[in-house]
């Protein structure tokens, strides 16, 4: 299930196992929450628990780049599994969010 | 081992992942690697994602563990056909809509275009679809709804030895 925790200045959002259009607007809706009412600057995505990830999972982590890549906010995608990465890297999103395994 | 399978399901968000499992259940006794079943099921929920968001207007993914968030929107009644057929190793899929068509299908097709950007898609759907699976076709007539085909080779083969 995902999770949402702002840490220092780093909003950590814990994906849910499958990542898909269903899961996506809710998480989107959070995040963007936390953007507005906390300082946030950067965010960073865990893949933990993911093991299915579509488009719509680039939709989360582009808009939200989008967001605050003018404010110098950073995006991070951490416990990235193989499936995960081939999709980060196919959309071109690994040359712009810091991708971690 | 030849086998063909239908199902028929409303274009709700709900049944994007009633889809995967279906397509990921009927190729499973060809054993395929996590790397071609995954390659599958991102290929078919980005069709019947489509299907249900572009072709319908039916946007409420918008939900959390089941409730349906208050501004998300009427649903349109509407069913999304998906076809499998296995034959001598090779799997095609067809994911079909009678929604409302595309009027651009090149365009469409092109990374990173979408029509709903505001909404936080990516315009990468086709792209992934592309690259996923073998062959991909698309058939659409404004009006009258859109047609999927798409075509992989299954590495792990159409036989394994004792089964049949
Ligand atoms: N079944 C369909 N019916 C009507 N229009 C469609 C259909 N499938 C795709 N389209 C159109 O083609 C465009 C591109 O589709 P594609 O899947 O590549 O991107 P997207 O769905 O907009 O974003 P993403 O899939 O990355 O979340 C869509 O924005 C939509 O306008
Ligand atoms: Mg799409």
């Amino acid at each position: 299930m995902e999770n949402f925790q702002v840490i220092d200045n780093c909003l950590m959002v814990k994906l849910p196992e499958e990542v898909d259009h269903y899961q996506a607007g809710y998480i989107c809706q959070e995040a963007d929450r936390f953007l507005m009412e906390e300082n946030v600057c950067h965010v960073v995505f865990d893949f933990e628990d993911t093991v299915f990830m579509d488009s719509s999972g680039i939709g989360i982590i582009m808009g939200r780049y989008k967001k605050i890549a003018c404010l110098g906010g950073k995006v991070y995608a951490i416990n990235v599994g193989r499936q995960i990465r081939r999709i980060l890297d196919l959309s071109g999103m690994s040359a712009l969010v810091e991708v971690l395994a | 081992m030849n086998n063909e399978m239908e199902l028929l399901f409303d274009a709700r968000s709900t049944n994007e992942g009633l889809a995967r499992v279906a397509v990921a259940a009927f190729v499973a006794h060809l054993n395929p690697t996590l790397e071609e079943l995954s390659d599958i099921k991102t290929a078919v929920s980005e069709a019947v994602t489509n299907a249900i968001i572009h072709g319908y207007g039916n946007l409420q993914g918008y939900s959390r563990h089941g409730e349906v968030r208050p501004s998300a929107g009427d649903y349109f009644p509407g069913k999304v056909r998906l076809a499998c057929k296995l034959a001598d190793g090779v799997l095609d899929v067809t994911v079909e809509d009678q929604g409302k068509g595309i009027e651009d299908i090149s365009k469409a097709m092109e990374p990173l275009y979408t029509t709903m950007p505001e909404l936080d898609r990516s315009g990468m759907g086709f792209a992934f679809m592309e690259a996923f699976m073998d062959h991909l076709e698309v058939e659409s007539s404004p009006g009258k709804g859109t047609r999927i085909h798409m075509r992989k080779k299954m590495t792990s083969g159409s036989w394994i030895p004792g089964e049949e």
